[in-house]
C-alpha cells in the first residue's frame, strides 16, 4: 500500500525544506468574541445545552469565520492546516450534549479547510494540505481519575477506538490529506487512535499519513501519563508516523531539550508546534512573534526539525515570522528507511 | 535505525550489543510462583504489586505478568493488575511481558498498556489462519511477540524439530504479517533433563544447538525461555537448581539467547559455583557422559541439607506499638503500613498536627542522628524522608479540616524555603542534597542558584513570601557574605529564620560572627542535609517555634563566650618574634634543582582515561556525606551497601564521563626563577634574576611553639634572597573542564538532582585527580628533580613524594586573594578560561590551581590565627588597606 500522489509530492520537499504549518485556532476565534447565540447559529437556536466555548461547533454554526482563519494561516506561509476538530469526538462533545452531531462537525471542518487550500492554491499556485486533527480527547485510558482507586478507569481502549473512528471516517469523508493525533497526554489514547485508523485504512484499501504529536507540559520531560519522549516514540514506533513530534504544553525554549532528545533518536521526520511561551499570570500567551520565529529558527539551523508551526497563542504573524526564520534552513536528515521504500 | 529489539514501559528498553542479556522477572506469574497465585486467588493486589516492584529493583528489565489459573477469571485479574501497575511508576517504569495461553487474555491486556510491551506467547498450534491474524493484531496494537515453537502437531523437542517450526513462523510473519524481525522473539522450549528417561537427556543441547541456529538463519530475531523448567527434577534442592541454570545460561547465551525467564535473585554465579558441582551439572547439562544424572544424583544429597533460602519473619516489629511502629517505618524506609500506622496515631491525638510533632518528628529525629552518628546514608535518609511525605500527605487534609473548624487558615504545603549559594560561591552539591530532603518533607523548595548577590536573596524573600531562608558555601569569604546577608536582613527588618550550611561553615561561626548581626530573626546552623527538615519542621511550628529558639540563642550565647575564652587565653608571638624562629634549613649543602624550562605550559586536552586512574574516591564519598575511608567504605559493616551501590553509580558515569568525553581538562604550569625575602618569594623575569615579575606574599605562624619547632612560613621553603642560591619556583591551574556547569544544569532541568550531583562530585575528583597527576609529571619530567620517583597510582594519594603544591586559602597560605598573583602569572583566564570571582573562587567550580615548591624538606602546615602586627606588615607588603586585609582574612584574625 502506498500513500497518494499528493503526499508523496509532500514528502518530496519534506527533504527539500522545513514544512511549515499553521497557528492556534482557538486564540483566532476568540478575537471573534462569538456569543452564545453565535455558537448556537441556526442550527442549534434551541438546543437544550449552553454551546458556548465548544469551538469545533462552529464549523456548523460560523463556518466563515473558520475558513477564514485557515486561509489567513495558508496566506501567511502555511502549507499544512488543521481541521477545527480537537475536541470533535463523541466523547468530549458529551460534555455539551451534540454526540450525535460528531460526524458532521469533523466532516465540516474537513471541507472548511479543505477549501480553504483550494482558494489559497488559486491566489498563490502552491500546493496546500490538509490534516485532519485528533485531540487527545478528555478522558485518560491509563491513568485513574479517582485517587483513592488506582485500578479505576473512566474510559476503556475500546471505546476511545470506537470513538476515534467515528472521528476518522468522518475526517476522511471531508478530505482530509493527513491524519493528526495531536496534543498527545496518555499514549494509551493515542494508540487506541492509531488502532482505529489502521482498522479503517485497510478496509477502506487506502493508506493515510499519520502525523503524531504529543505534550510534555512540565520539565519532567514526559508526558502526563509518565512516559519519557523516547519511550512514548517507542511505543507509538509501530505506525511508522509521517511525522512524529511535540506541539502545545511547553514554548519553544522550554520544549527545546526534549526535541533535541527526539531529534537523537527516531529515525521519523520530526514536527513541532510549541505555545507562544508559557502563559503570564492571566494565563495569556504574550511572546512575541518574533521570539517565537527566533527560537524555533535555532531549532532549524541546529537540524533538529522538519515540520513547524505554533500552538496555544500563535497567530498568523508568528506563522509568518516563523516561516521566514526557517526558509534558508536544512530540514533534518530523518532517514527513514521505511517511508522512503513505499514512496519511492 | 538498527533493528535491535526496542520495548517501552514509562522509560524506554533496548535490547544492544552491551545488554547482551534481558533478565525477565518471573515471579509475577501464578503458574510459577505459589505466593504470587495466593495474592491474587486472595484479591490482594496491593502485596501482589509488592511482588512486583521488588522485581523491577531486583534489576528484572522487563516484567512477565501471567494470570493463568483454572479458578480464577485470568482475563479480569490481568486488567485488573495491570491498571494498578500503571499507577505505580516505580514498577511501570519496565516493559511488561503480557503472558497467558489465552489469545482473550492477551488481548485484554494489550488494552491496558500504554507502553511496547511483549506478548508471550503465540504459536502455529491451531494453524497458519489464526497466527496470521493474531500477529496482525500484535503489530497493531504496537507490541513485540514471543513465538514458541509449537506447530500443528505439536511442541518441537528436538533440534530438528525447534528450527523448523521457528523457520516456518519466520517467514510467515515477514511475508504474511510484515512483522518486524527485530520484535520476534522465539521460544525453542526449555524441557527438563536429568529425569531418568534418557531421550530427556539432550534437550538442553537441542535448545542451545536451536539457538545458535536461529541466530544465524533467522536475521534479527531474539531466543527466549523458561529456565526453571530445566531442572524440575531436582525440586527441593535450590543449590543443585541453581548451579544448573547457570550453568545452562552460561552456554546458552554464548549460544545467543538474549532474553531469559529467571528469578535473578536465585542464581549462582557461574564462577562461584563448587568446581566439582560445576562439572557434574555441566555433564548433565551438556550430555557429556552417559551416568551424568546418576552423578549428579548422588552428589544432589550433599548440598540438600545446605538450602539457604529460608523464609523469615520480617514483620515481627509490627506487633510494636504505634509510636515504635512509625519510628521503624521511618528508621528503615518502610512506606507499606504507614497510613494505618498514622491513622492509628491519629486517633490517639487530639489533633492531627500532634502525631506530625510527636512520634513523626521524634522518628525523623532519630534518623538524624543516625545519620549524625554514620549509621544511616544519604539514599536511605531519602528514603525516610519519602515516608514521612506519605504520612504528611495522608495528614493534610484532616489537618486542614481541623484548621477550617479553629477559623484558621489552611496551608497546601509544609513551608517555603529559599535556598541559595552565597554571591562569589559557585558550590552547589550539599545544598542541592538539602533540597532534594527537604522536598521529600512536603516543602517548597525554591532553589536561587549559585552566585546569589544579597539583594536577589532579599527580593527572592519578599516575592515568594519565604518561610525560612537557607544560605549555602563552601570557600571561606562565603562566611563574610553570609554576615553581610544577615545584616541585611536585619536592616530591613526581617524575622525570617536564616538556616547556614556549608564546608566551611560551622555553628562556632554562625555562634560568633553571624548570629549577633541578626537579632531581629535567627541564624541557625545546620551541620547536615538529615537536619534540616528536624529544624525547618520546629522553626515553622506555631508551637515549638519559641521553645526551639530560645534554646538556640542560650546555646549560641554559651559557644561565644567560650571562644572569647579560649582565644583571649592563647599564648602568641609577635611577628618579629615568630620570624627570629623561622624554619632554616641548610641552603650551604642545597643544590637547587632548575625546571626544564621556564615561564609558561598549557595542556588543552589531557585524557581523561588517565585522570580516573588517580581519583581519590575518599572525598567524593564525603561529598555525600558518608564518613569513612575508600576503599574500607566498601566493605564497612554498616555503610557497605549504600557505599556500594552509589560507587557502582559512581563508575557507571565516569565511564560515560570518559566514553563519550563530557568534559575536557585544561591545566596550565609555569615556573620561575625565585628567592625568598623574609615572608615573601620574589619571582624573576628570567634567570638573570635582574628583574623583577611578581611577589608571592607569605603569612607566618604566631603559635607560641614549643621545643625548638619553627613558625613556619611558606617562604622558608624558598632559598633566601641573599644566600646566592639560584632557586625556583611553580604554579599551576587545572580545570576538570567548563562542560560540567551545563551538564549539571540539564539534569537538574530534567529533575535528575542525583546525578546532578554526581556529576558535579565527580567533576570535581577529576580536577583534584588532574592536579594530583601533574604534579608527578611536573617531579618526574618538567622540573624533573625527580626522574626516577616510582609510587603507583593509588599510593600518589598519601603524598609521599618530593615538594608540595600547596593553594592559596588553604592552611599553609589562607589568604584567597594570593591566587590573583598566580592567575595573573599564568594568564589562567586567557590559556585555560578559568577565572575568579570577585570572591576569589575559581570558575568553573571544579578547578584546582596552586604553587609548587620543590625543597625535600618542604611540607604542609597550618598559618591558623594571626595578629594585628601581622596584619599591618602584611597590608603594607600587598599594598592593600588594613581593613581590606582584615576582610579577607576575618576566619583567622586573632582579635575581634
Amino acid at each position: 500500500m502506498e500513500y497518494s500522489e499528493k503526499i508523496k509530492r509532500l514528502y518530496q520537499t519534506m527533504n527539500e525544506r522545513i514544512i511549515i504549518m499553521d497557528g492556534a485556532m482557538g486564540t483566532m476565534l476568540q478575537k471573534y468574541n462569538f456569543s452564545e447565540e453565535d455558537f448556537r447559529g441556526k442550527q442549534f437556536k434551541n438546543f437544550g445545552n449552553p454551546l458556548k466555548g465548544n469551538n469545533d461547533v462552529l464549523n456548523i454554526t460560523q463556518p466563515k469565520a473558520v475558513r477564514d482563519i485557515h486561509l489567513t494561516y495558508f496566506l501567511s506561509g502555511a502549507d499544512i492546516v488543521e481541521t477545527n476538530s480537537f475536541g470533535a469526538t463523541s466523547i468530549a462533545q458529551a460534555d455539551y450534549g451534540l454526540e450525535d452531531y460528531v460526524f458532521e462537525i469533523n466532516e465540516m471542518g474537513a471541507k472548511l479547510a479543505k477549501e480553504a487550500a483550494i482558494e489559497a492554491q488559486k491566489i498563490d499556485g502552491k500546493e496546500r494540505f490538509v490534516a485532519g486533527a485528533i485531540g487527545p480527547t478528555n478522558r485518560t485510558a491509563s491513568i485513574s481519575p479517582d485517587v483513592n482507586d488506582p485500578g479505576f478507569r473512566a474510559i476503556t481502549f475500546t471505546e476511545l477506538k470506537i470513538a476515534y473512528g467515528e472521528q476518522v471516517r468522518a475526517l476522511l469523508k471531508g478530505g482530509v490529506d493527513i491524519l493528526l493525533i495531536e496534543t498527545i497526554f496518555d499514549t494509551l489514547n493515542a494508540k487506541a487512535a492509531a488502532f482505529a485508523i489502521d482498522e479503517i485504512c485497510e478496509e477502506l484499501n487506502i493508506k493515510m499519513p499519520i502525523m503524531i504529536s504529543g505534550t510534555i507540559s512540565d520539565k519532567s520531560g514526559r508526558i502526563l501519563s509518565g512516559q519519557t519522549a523516547i519511550a512514548f516514540w517507542t511505543s507509538l514506533s509501530h505506525v511508522k508516523p509521517f511525522s512524529f513530534g511535540l506541539n502545545c504544553g511547553l514554548g519553544a525554549e522550554e520544549m527545546r531539550p526534549y526535541v533535541q532528545e527526539l531529534a537523537n533518536n527516531i529515525d521519523a521526520p520530526i514536527c513541532v508546534y510549541p505555545n507562544a511561551g508559557l502563559p503570564n499570570e492571566f494565563g495569556e500567551y504574550d511572546q512575541q512573534p518574533e521570539t517565537t520565529a527566533k527560537l524555533l529558527g535555532e531549532f532549524a539551523k541546529d537540524g533538529l526539525i522538519n515540520i513547524v508551526g505554533g500552538c496555544c497563542g500563535t497567530t498568523p504573524k508568528h506563522i509568518k515570522k516563523i516561516a521566514k526564520a526557517v526558509a534558508d534552513k536544512t530540514p533534518r536528515n530523518f532517514n527513514n528507511h521505511l517511508i522512503q521504500k513505499k514512496v519511492s | 535505525m538498527q533493528p535491535l529489539l526496542r520495548l517501552s514501559g514509562l522509560e524506554p528498553f533496548v535490547l544492544s550489543e552491551e545488554i547482551k542479556f534481558a533478565n525477565i522477572g518471573e515471579r509475577t506469574n501464578v503458574t510459577g510462583s505459589a505466593k504470587f497465585r495466593k495474592l491474587i486467588s486472595e484479591a490482594n493486589y496491593e502485596a501482589a504489586l509488592e511482588v512486583a516492584r521488588k522485581q523491577v529493583e531486583a534489576g528484572a528489565q522487563i516484567i512477565d505478568i501471567n494470570m493463568d489459573e483454572g479458578l480464577l477469571d485470568s482475563k479480569a485479574a490481568m486488567v485488573k493488575f495491570l491498571n494498578l501497575i500503571a499507577a505505580e511508576p516505580d514498577i511501570a517504569r519496565v516493559p511488561i511481558m503480557i503472558d497467558s495461553s489465552k489469545w482473550e487474555v492477551i488481548e485484554a491486556g494489550l488494552q491496558c498498556v500504554q507502553g511496547k510491551s511483549v506478548v508471550n506467547s503465540i504459536s502455529l498450534k491451531e494453524g497458519e489462519e489464526i497466527f496470521i491474524q493474531q500477529a496482525k493484531l500484535i503489530r497493531r496494537y504496537g507490541a513485540a511477540t514471543v513465538v514458541m515453537a509449537f506447530d500443528e502437531k505439536g511442541q518441537a523437542d528436538s533440534f530438528a524439530r525447534k528450527i523448523e517450526i521457528c523457520k516456518r513462523a519466520y517467514d510467515i510473519l515477514l511475508q504474511k504479517v510484515d512483522f518486524p524481525p527485530e520484535d520476534i522473539i522465539f521460544d525453542p522450549n526449555i524441557f527438563a533433563v536429568a529425569t531418568g528417561i534418557e531421550e530427556h537427556n539432550n534437550y538442553a543441547v537441542d535448545f542451545i544447538e536451536a539457538t545458535k541456529w536461529i541466530k544465524e538463519n533467522l536475521p534479527f530475531a531474539h531466543v527466549t525461555g523458561g529456565v526453571s523448567n530445566l531442572s524440575f527434577s531436582f525440586r527441593g534442592n535450590n543449590i543443585v537448581r541453581e548451579a544448573m541454570h547457570s550453568v545452562f545460561l552460561y552456554h546458552a547465551i554464548k549460544a545467543g539467547m538474549d532474553l531469559g525467564i529467571v528469578n535473578a535473585e536465585q542464581l549462582a554465579i557461574y564462577e562461584n559455583i563448587e568446581p566439582n558441582l560445576r562439572q557434574l551439572c555441566e555433564d548433565v547439562v551438556l550430555n557429556r557422559r552417559p551416568d551424568s544424572t546418576e552423578r549428579l544424583l548422588e552428589m544432589a544429597d550433599k548440598f540438600k541439607g545446605e538450602d539457604k533460602s529460608k523464609a523469615r519473619n520480617d514483620l515481627e516489629w509490627r506487633k510494636l506499638t504505634v509510636e515504635k511502629r512509625i519510628e521503624y517505618a521511618l528508621v528503615n524506609g518502610i512506606t507499606q503500613f504507614i497510613e494505618q500506622d498514622v491513622e492509628e496515631a491519629r486517633q490517639k491525638f487530639a489533633r492531627s498536627l500532634e502525631v506530625i510533632e510527636g512520634p513523626l518528628m521524634d522518628g525523623m529525629n532519630i534518623v538524624g542522628d543516625l545519620f549524625g552518628a554514620g549509621k544511616m546514608f544519604l539514599p536511605q535518609v531519602v528514603k525516610s524522608a519519602r515516608v514521612m511525605k506519605q504520612a504528611v500527605a495522608y495528614l493534610t487534609p484532616f489537618m486542614n479540616q481541623e484548621k477550617l473548624d479553629a477559623g484558621e487558615e489552611c496551608a497546601t504545603n509544609a513551608g517555603t524555603i529559599i535556598m541559595a549559594t552565597v554571591k562569589g560561591d559557585v558550590h552547589d552539591i550539599g545544598k542541592n542534597i538539602v533540597g532534594v530532603v527537604l522536598q521529600c518533607n512536603n516543602y517548597e523548595v525554591i532553589d536561587i542558584g549559585v552566585m546569589v548577590p544579597t539583594e536577589e536573596i532579599i527580593k527572592a524573600t519578599i516575592e515568594k513570601k519565604a518561610d525560612i531562608v537557607g544560605l549555602s558555601g563552601l570557600i571561606t569569604p562565603s562566611l563574610d557574605e553570609m554576615v553581610n546577608i544577615a545584616k541585611e536582613f536585619e536592616r530591613h527588618g526581617f524575622s525570617i529564620p536564616i538556616l547556614i550550611g556549608g564546608a566551611t561553615t560551622s555553628k562556632t561561626h554562625t555562634a560568633v560572627k553571624i548570629h549577633p548581626n541578626y537579632q531581629n530573626g535567627q541564624t541557625i546552623y545546620v551541620e547536615d542535609a538529615s537536619k534540616a527538615v528536624g529544624v525547618a519542621s520546629q522553626l515553622l511550628s506555631p508551637t515549638l517555634k519559641n521553645n526551639y529558639i530560645s534554646a538556640i540563642r542560650q546555646e549560641y550565647e554559651k559557644i561565644a563566650q567560650k571562644y572569647q575564652d579560649a582565644e583571649l587565653k592563647k599564648q602568641r608571638l609577635s611577628l618579629a618574634g615568630a620570624r627570629k624562629n623561622s624554619l632554616k634549613l641548610d641552603w650551604e649543602n642545597y643544590k637547587a634543582p632548575k625546571p626544564k624550562f621556564l615561564g609558561v605550559k598549557i595542556f588543552s586536552d589531557w585524557d581523561l582515561g588517565d585522570l580516573a586512574k588517580t581519583i581519590d574516591w575518599t572525598p567524593f564519598f564525603h561529598a555525600w556525606e558518608m564518613k569513612g575511608r575508600y576503599p574500607g567504605i566498601l566493605e564497612d559493616k554498616k555503610q557497605g551497601e549504600a557505599a556500594r551501590n552509589l560507587f557502582h553509580d559512581a563508575q557507571k558515569m565516569l565511564k560515560q564521563i570518559i566514553d563519550e568525553k563530557w568534559f575536557t581538562p585544561k591545566a596550565v604550569i609555569g615556573f620561575w626563577a625565585a628567592n625568598s625575602l623574609i615572608d615573601d618569594i620574589i619571582l624573576y623575569k628570567n634567570d638573570e634574576r635582574k628583574e623583577q615579575l611578581a611577589i608571592l606574599h607569605g603569612l607566618r605562624q604566631q603559635i607560641n611553639k614549643k621545643s625548638g619547632k619553627a613558625n613556619l612560613c611558606i617562604s622558608d621553603f624558598i632559598a633566601p634572597f641573599d644566600s646566592k642560591i639560584k632557586d625556583y619556583i611553580g604554579a599551576f591551574v587545572v580545570t576538570a573542564g567548563k562542560e560540567e556547569e551545563k551538564i549539571a544544569k540539564d539534569l537538574i532541568s530534567k529533575n535528575d538532582d542525583y546525578h546532578s550531583i554526581m556529576v558535579k562530585a565527580l567533576a570535581d575528583r577529576i580536577a583534584e585527580s588532574f592536579a594530583e597527576r601533574l604534579h608527578q609529571k611536573v617531579r618526574k619530567e618538567f622540573w624533573g628533580y625527580a626522574p626516577d620517583e616510582n609510587i603507583a597510582d593509588d599510593e600518589l594519594l598519601y603524598e609521599n613524594y618530593r615538594g608540595i603544591r600547596p593553594a592559596p586559602g588553604y592552611p599553609c597560605q589562607p589568604d584567597h586573594t594570593e591566587k590573583i598573583t598566580i592567575f595573573n602569572l599564568l594568564k589562567a583566564k586567557e590559556n585555560i578560561g578559568v577565572k575568579l570571582t570577585d570572591s576569589m573562587a575559581m570558575w568553573p567550580g571544579s578547578s584546582v590551581s596552586g604553587l609548587y615548591f620543590a625543597h625535600p624538606d618542604s611540607f604542609y602546615f597550618g598559618v591558623a590565627k594571626i595578629e594585628r602586627d601581622q596584619v599591618l606588615d602584611y597590608a603594607k607588603r600587598k599594598n592593600m588597606s588594613k581593613e581590606e586585609v582584615e576582610r579577607w582574612l576575618a576566619p583567622i584574625l586573632n582579635y575581634a
